[in-house]
C-alpha cells in the first residue's frame, strides 16, 4: 500500500511537469494552429541557461529565473518571426516540418555550444522533502505542482477576461475576421509565442531542478510527452492540457509499477493512439466542426 | 631553359629512387633497416559513442610515439617503428565495414578495433577471411572474439557481472536488488551473468526492475525496490543512468548500498552532491586518480598531449592494446599476421589494466580491480 501511494505521488511529479509543458504547447496551438514541435527545445535552452547562470556566474537565483525567462522569451520570438511567419500562408505540413526542423537546429545548436556530455545541475530549490512514515513528498514536486496550478488559472483568466487575451481567442477563430476587427494578427501571434516560451522557459527550470542534469537532448523526450498530454487533455484546452498532464504521469507511473517497465514508452503512446480513436477532441476538449 | 631544368630535376629523383631503393636492399639484409607496422585503428569519432573512439585513438597515440621514441620494437633481426591511421565507424555496424575498408586499403596489417561491441561484431567475419590478427581494446560482447584472429583487451560483460556477483556474497549481502538497462547488451549481459552467479551463490534477487535508453526517471523502480528486504542494488548501467539512479534513490531516503560494473568510471562528475555516491563499487581496470607511477606517468603523457583531458579506461585500454601488438610482434619475431595471431595465445603483457594473459578464446585474462567511492573521490578497494 506504501508503495502504491508513493507510486502515485512519483505520478504526480511527473505529470505536473507534462502539464506545465503541456500548457505551453496547447496554448501555441489553440491560438496559432500549429504543433511547435521545438517548444520541448525552449525547454532545453531554459535549462541550459539557468545551469550556466546559477552554476557559472554565481548571480542571485531570482535574477537568474528572470534572466532564464527573457532569453526564453526572445529565443521563442526570434524562431517565430524567422522561422514561422514566413509560413502563415503556407500550408500546415510545411510548418510543421519546419518546427521540426528549428528543434533539431537548437539540439545542435546547443551540442556545438555545451558538448554532448551530460552536465550536473545544483538544485536552486533547497525544500526539504515531506516524510509520512516511508512515503516522501519531495519539495521541488510540491513547487512544480503549485506552480503548475499558478500557470494555469492565470492564463485562463488571462485569455478570457482581458484585451490581449480577447484578441489571441478572436485570431485563433478566424484570422482574417480579426484583421478587419482591428487586430494586429501578427503582433498577436509573437505574443502567444513569446507567453509560450517563457512557460518553457519555468518548465525548463522546474525540471532540471528535479532531475538535475542537463543535455542536448534534454527537451525531447519530455516535449513529446506533452504532446500526448495536450491531445490527451483535448489540445487548445488549458484546463485539458493541465489534466492530461497528471493523468499521463500517473498512468506511467502506474504501468512502470505493475507491468515491465520497457513497456512503458508503448503505453504512453498507446493513450495517444487511443485517444485519437476514441474522442479526437480529448477529455476536455471542444468538439469543432470544420467548416468546408 | 625551364625544360631542361625539370628534366635535370625529374632524372635526378628517378636516379635517387634506384639508389635508395638498392640501398634498402642491401641494408635489410645486414639486419638494420628500420620498417614500419601498419596498425589500422578503427572505432567512433563523431556520434554518441565518439568519446569512446577519441579516448583508444589518443591513448593508442601515445603508446605508438613512446614506443617509437625509444627505437621501435624489435621483430627477429630487424627493427620497426609503428605507424596508426584511426577511421571513423560511428559506433555503427553499417559503417564500421568501410572503416575496415578504408584501413586496410592503406595497408594495415593489424587491426586496433572496433571499440564498441556491435560495430566489432560488423567486422570480425572481414578480419577472419583476411587473416588479420584483430584486437579489440573495448569491445565487450562475447560475439567480438568469436574467431581465433580476434583478441580483447578489456574485461567481457558477463566476467563482471559474474565477479560483482561474488563480491556482493564476500560482503554478505544475500539478498539483492537490480535496475538494468535492457535496450542495452552491456548492461543485460551483465544482468545475466550477475543473475546466475548469484543464483549458484545462494543469493536471492529479490528485484530485478528495466529501464531504456535515455530514461532519466527511475522513481518507480526504486520505489519498488523500497519495498523489498534488498541489502544492496546492482547497477549495470553506464555513468549517465547512474546518476540519476543514485540521486533520486537519496532523494527517496534509500540509504542501499551500489555496486555496478565499469560504466560507473565517470559518475562523479555527473552528480551536484556526490554524498549520493558515498559507498559505492564498482569493477574498472583503470582509474586516472589512482596513485600508482605507470599509471601516473600515462596521465601525464596523455593530459600533455591531449590539452589536460584527463584519460578513462578506454584510452588505457587503447595504450594496452599497442603493447600487446608490441609483445606479439617480439615473440612472433615476424610481421606475418598467421604467426602473429598464433603468438598471441598464451601472450603475457604488464599493461595499464592490469598483468593480462590471453587465453585461447582470446580473453585477457587478468585480476579484478575494485573501485570504492569515497568522499566524493575514487579509491582502489584493497
Amino acid at each position: 500500500m506504501e508503495s502504491f501511494i508513493q507510486t502515485l505521488i512519483n505520478g504526480l511529479q511527473t505529470g505536473s511537469i507534462f502539464a506545465l509543458i503541456a500548457i505551453g504547447y496547447t496554448m501555441v496551438y489553440g491560438i496559432a494552429k500549429m504543433i511547435n514541435f521545438a517548444h520541448g527545445d525552449i525547454i532545453m535552452v531554459g535549462a541550459y541557461t539557468i545551469c550556466v547562470l546559477t552554476m557559472d556566474t554565481k548571480i542571485p537565483v531570482v535574477l537568474a529565473i528572470i534572466i532564464t525567462i527573457l532569453v526564453c522569451t526572445v529565443v521563442g520570438i526570434l524562431t517565430e518571426r524567422l522561422a514561422y511567419k514566413p509560413l502563415r500562408k503556407a500550408p500546415s505540413l510545411a510548418v510543421l516540418i519546419t518546427a521540426i526542423g528549428v528543434s533539431l537546429f537548437l539540439q545542435s545548436l546547443a551540442l556545438i555550444i555545451f558538448g554532448e556530455k551530460q552536465r550536473p545541475f545544483e538544485s536552486i530549490i533547497k525544500i526539504p522533502p515531506i516524510e509520512f512514515g516511508n512515503i516522501v513528498i519531495q519539495g521541488v514536486a510540491l513547487v512544480t505542482f503549485i506552480v503548475t496550478i499558478i500557470c494555469m488559472v492565470v492564463l485562463n483568466i488571462f485569455i478570457k477576461k482581458t484585451k490581449l487575451g480577447r484578441a489571441m481567442r478572436a485570431v485563433s477563430e478566424d484570422k482574417q475576421a480579426a484583421q478587419l476587427m482591428g487586430i494586429n494578427v501578427n503582433k498577436t501571434i509573437s505574443l502567444t509565442f513569446a507567453i509560450g516560451s517563457a512557460l518553457a522557459a519555468v518548465a525548463g527550470i522546474l525540471y532540471i531542478c528535479q532531475y538535475l542534469a542537463v543535455k542536448p537532448t534534454l527537451g525531447a523526450l519530455p516535449g513529446i510527452k506533452a504532446f500526448v498530454a495536450a491531445v490527451l487533455g483535448g489540445i487548445g484546452s488549458i484546463p485539458g492540457a493541465m489534466v492530461g498532464g497528471i493523468l499521463l504521469g500517473v498512468i506511467e507511473a502506474l504501468s512502470k509499477f505493475y507491468l515491465p517497465s520497457e513497456l512503458t514508452d508503448a503505453i504512453v503512446f498507446g493513450v495517444l493512439v487511443l485517444v485519437l480513436l476514441l474522442k479526437p477532441s480529448g477529455l476536455l476538449g471542444k468538439k469543432r466542426i470544420e467548416k468546408v | 631553359m625551364r625544360k631542361g631544368l625539370k628534366r635535370f630535376v625529374s632524372f635526378g629523383l628517378v636516379a635517387g629512387m634506384v639508389v635508395a631503393s638498392m640501398s634498402g636492399c642491401g641494408k635489410k639484409e645486414a639486419g638494420s633497416k628500420d620498417g614500419v607496422f601498419k596498425i589500422g585503428g578503427i572505432g567512433p569519432l563523431t556520434g554518441d559513442a565518439a568519446s569512446y573512439g577519441i579516448s583508444v585513438k589518443n591513448g593508442a597515440q601515445i603508446a605508438i610515439d613512446e614506443i617509437n621514441a625509444a627505437g621501435g620494437v624489435k621483430v627477429g633481426d630487424s627493427t620497426y617503428k609503428l605507424e596508426m591511421k584511426f577511421e571513423d565507424d560511428e559506433a555503427t555496424p553499417d559503417t564500421a565495414p568501410t572503416a575496415y575498408n578504408n584501413v586496410m586499403d592503406w595497408g594495415a596489417q593489424a587491426i586496433l578495433g572496433c571499440v564498441t561491441s556491435g560495430a566489432c561484431k560488423s567486422i570480425t567475419a572481414l578480419t577472419k577471411k583476411d587473416g588479420i590478427l584483430q584486437i579489440t581494446p573495448s569491445g565487450s560482447d562475447p560475439g567480438c572474439i568469436e574467431n581465433d584472429n580476434a583478441f580483447r583487451v578489456c574485461f567481457s560483460d558477463p566476467f563482471q557481472g559474474l565477479t560483482m556477483a561474488n563480491l556482493a556474497k564476500d560482503l554478505g549481502y544475500t539478498k539483492i536488488a537490480i535496475i538494468y538497462n535492457n535496450s542495452d547488451d552491456y548492461s543485460t549481459g551483465g544482468m545475466n551473468a550477475f543473475t546466475e552467479q548469484a543464483k549458484a551463490n545462494g543469493q536471492e534477487i529479490v528485484a530485478c526492475e528495466a529501464f531504456a535508453n535515455g530514461a532519466n526517471d527511475f522513481n518507480t523502480q526504486l520505489t519498488k525496490i523500497k519495498a523489498t528486504d534488498a541489502q544492496a542494488i546492482f547497477v549495470p548501467a553506464y555513468y549517465n543512468d547512474c546518476a540519476f539512479i543514485t540521486t533520486q534513490a537519496a532523494a527517496l531516503g534509500m540509504k542501499l548500498p551500489f555496486l555496478g560494473m565499469d560504466g560507473w568510471d565517470g559518475v562523479i562528475a555527473q552528480v551536484s552532491d556526490t554524498s549520493v555516491l558515498e559507498g559505492a563499487i564498482f569493477l574498472s581496470p583503470f582509474v586516472a586518480s589512482v596513485q600508482e607511477t605507470n599509471v601516473q606517468n600515462f596521465v601525464n603523457a596523455y593530459k600533455k598531449a591531449n590539452n589536460n583531458a584527463i584519460p578513462d579506461q578506454f584510452a588505457a585500454d587503447g595504450y594496452d592494446t599497442v603493447y600487446v601488438i608490441k609483445a606479439a610482434l617480439e615473440k612472433a619475431g615476424s610481421t606475418d599476421s598467421a604467426k602473429l595471431i598464433e603468438a598471441m595465445n598464451g601472450l603475457n603483457v604488464d599493461g595499464l589494466t592490469g598483468k593480462m594473459t590471453f587465453d585461447a578464446q582470446g580473453d585477457a585474462n587478468k585480476g579484478a580491480k575494485f573501485i570504492e567511492i569515497k568522499n566524493g573521490e575514487y579509491v582502489v578497494r584493497q
